[in-house]
């Protein structure tokens, strides 16, 4: 079954199309990794998948959401993301950002606890997130992820800042969302640790130019 | 019919333009009291008009019509953009000829009066709304932007109007008709006055529609520039 | 109503860790309440005459800091994407960032108002009196606030266009505020400026939950 199809859409800003016309089609349960060089388009196309972007040409369905409509909207309450940037507010500790995203989505917030522990980040739950370094903030993106429990996974270069038990830890964690039936697309840059079982999507000048297991 | 009206728009607003100042100069008598300068009611009030009501009135209408999923279109964003330039530079001339009728009549260039106080405030927020748009590069951003800024300024007319007209007036009475609508001025001067409303509205007509084809135009520029990006991506990803 | 009141904690607890409110934004009103009366002269009667529009003036001066640091919480990239993909009801985000806007610009204009009320001679009974009309007021402001924080924000100088595009429209509020005082120093008419300003707040409100999911989509 089909999560995502995307045909001929085009994201632009200003007059630089940051895609140039994507055709794509995402199956259930499969984990995908978009690679390409630095502008291709990597991380439009899972803003794209995220709703976050408007196509300004072209038509698509994710999660059987209109992307050109306002359904957008609704589509993202099913996305999981992480992203380059610092999430969440800085000025706010870990588990009050988790408290914040759990309540006002309708998560569950006794998750919150095992999640921080799962990222290892029980001993810095209540100290301001900008006192957190750039890869204890992407654990803690990590960390909704597992509270989350989206239907689709966009991790964008989620190796990146990263030590070698927060590589490992990521791994685990797109291993049990596959095997939780869960679609996971992310991005790299790099090679991609060995057991990550991805079907690999190749996007060069904000199109795809290979698809392949 | 549309070629015709299109193409007409034009002469026709020069031709009421040239026939008001005829009229307005050299054929009405002055006035009583005032003498030359109420030959100013020829070009103030049908300012007022096009600057506060049907510029306005077409902006608004226009950004609700963006703004509604149904008939959500760049032409409307278009049009109430024109609409708004246009506005914005008959709430300039309103205020200028209102100050130059002003200076004799009150003695200054400027009084704190309901209708001038409020038309000024109007102005500064359509040199609001123009500098939103430039502050915003993508067209899409910039329409959904200025069309609730358009909306939030037209709910606020009626607020700002009230507030200063109950702060204080001076303002000229009514100057056409009296309390039991009766007209208080006669013959050529009331079919000056009349002609001078529909010249100044055909010239805000002409100007929206130039306006609206430049910036069609700039659409089309748009286009034909993203099609030459797109190109220059697509060959990207093919070498 | 669980919603905005789960936005408006978060803004407020937000404001409590980082004091902005506190450090910056009330000596910044508490100093050009000190420059206005600098402004006008050592002659208390003027001074007193002339407080209810230095106040409201200040006022709008502080709010517009308030604005600008309530719209720079989602500023950046990543917050702002976060915040998006949490897809909270938009009405909800509107009214929990006006409520905690609206607790901070009263606890800073009652500040103000008791600074105005010994430094420019204010009656002690009027400033008392007048406090339902500025909680009034600033309800108001607060939630025009969030509209024009919203349209300005992510725009290329933001900082200096927010101005542009708040202040002609909270002329209103300045003129009900200043008006409203004024009236109870001096016994003049209330009932219209209160009127005003219950119009405006609703007007506000009714434009603000109708198009904030618009804003917040661009």
């Amino acid at each position: 079954m089909a999560v995502a199809s995307l045909s001929d859409v085009v994201v632009t800003t200003g007059s630089f199309p940051l895609l140039s016309g994507v055709n794509l089609t995402l199956e259930s349960a499969t984990t995908y990794v978009i690679t390409g060089p630095n502008g291709a388009g990597k991380t439009s196309l899972l803003r794209l998948l995220a709703g976050l972007e408007v196509p300004s040409r072209g038509r698509g369905t994710v999660l059987g959401f209109d992307i050109c409509s306002t359904e957008r909207r609704e589509l993202r309450r099913y996305v999981g993301w992480l992203g380059h940037e610092t999430s969440f507010y800085p000025d706010l500790s870990p588990t009050e950002n988790l408290l914040f995203a759990a309540r006002t989505t309708g998560a569950d917030v006794d998750l919150i606890p095992s999640a921080l522990e799962r990222v290892g980040l029980t001993h810095r739950a209540k100290v301001s997130l900008k006192l957190l370094s750039a890869g204890q903030q992407r654990r803690l993106s990590l960390a909704w992820l597992l509270v989350r429990r989206p239907q689709l996974w966009l991790l964008d270069e989620p190796f990146a800042s990263l030590d070698d038990e927060g590589r490992d830890l990521t791994s685990q964690l797109i291993k049990a969302a596959q095997s939780s039936g869960a679609t996971v697309v992310l991005t790299s840059h790099g090679a991609l640790p060995a057991e990550t079982n991805a079907t690999s999507i190749v996007i060069v000048g904000g199109r795809i130019v290979e698809s392949a297991t | 019919m549309k070629q015709l009206t299109r193409r007409a728009l034009g002469p026709l607003a020069l031709a009421s333009s040239v026939a008001t100042f005829v009229m307005g100069y050299f054929i009405t008598p002055p006035d009583k009291v005032q003498g030359e300068l109420a030959r100013l009611v020829y070009i103030h009030p049908a300012q007022a008009w096009v600057a506060l009501y049907l510029s306005f009135g077409a902006a608004t209408i226009a950004s609700a019509l963006y703004l509604w999923p149904r008939t959500r279109s760049m032409v409307a964003d278009r049009v109430a953009a024109s609409a708004v330039e246009v506005s914005t530079l008959f709430i300039g001339l309103t205020l200028l000829t209102g100050s130059i009728w002003g200076r004799p009549t009150w003695g200054v260039w400027w009084v704190w009066d309901a209708r001038l106080t409020s038309t000024a405030v109007l102005g500064v927020l359509m040199l609001g709304y123009l500098a939103l748009r430039r502050a915003n590069d993508d067209p899409q951003v910039r329409a959904k932007r200025s069309a609730v800024f358009a909306i939030l300024t037209a709910v606020n007319i009626p607020i700002i109007h009230f507030s200063v007209m109950w702060w204080t007036t001076l303002h000229q009475g009514a100057t056409v008709f009296t309390e039991n609508r009766h007209l208080k001025i006669h013959g050529s001067m009331a079919w000056t006055l009349l002609l001078s409303f529909i010249a100044f509205s055909l010239d805000f007509a002409w100007m929206v529609r130039a306006r609206y084809r430049i910036a069609d135009r700039e659409a089309g520029q748009r286009d034909v520039e993203l099609d030459a990006a797109l190109m220059a991506r697509r060959t990207e990803s093919a070498s | 109503m669980r919603l905005v009141l789960l936005v408006a904690q978060k803004d407020l607890l937000i404001e409590r860790r980082s004091r902005v409110l506190l450090w910056q934004v009330a000596p910044f009103g508490l100093m050009t309440l000190v420059l206005c009366g600098l402004a006008v002269g050592p002659n208390a009667s003027t001074q007193a005459k002339l407080a209810p529009g230095l106040f409201y003036i200040v006022l709008t001066l502080v709010a517009l800091l308030v604005i600008n640091r309530a719209s720079q919480l989602e500023s950046s990239r990543g917050t702002a994407t976060s915040v998006q993909i949490l897809s909270i009801d938009p009405g909800a985000v509107f009214l929990g960032k006006a409520l905690a806007m609206f607790v901070q610009l009263s606890i800073v204009g009652t500040a103000l108002l008791a600074g105005t009320t010994v430094l420019l001679h204010v009656p002690l009974h009027a400033a008392i009196v007048t406090l339902p009309v500025l909680l009034l007021a600033t309800a108001t402001l607060s939630l025009a606030g969030v509209l024009y924080g919203r349209i300005a924000a992510s725009s290329t100088n933001a900082g200096t266009l927010l101005p542009a595009l708040a202040l002609p429209a909270f002329a209103p509020v300045l003129i009900a505020g200043e008006r409203a005082f004024s009236s109870l120093i001096a016994s003049g008419p209330l009932a219209r400026w209160v009127w005003l300003l219950g119009v405006a707040l609703a007007a506000y409100a009714c434009v603000g939950l109708l198009l904030y999911g618009a804003l917040e989509e661009s």
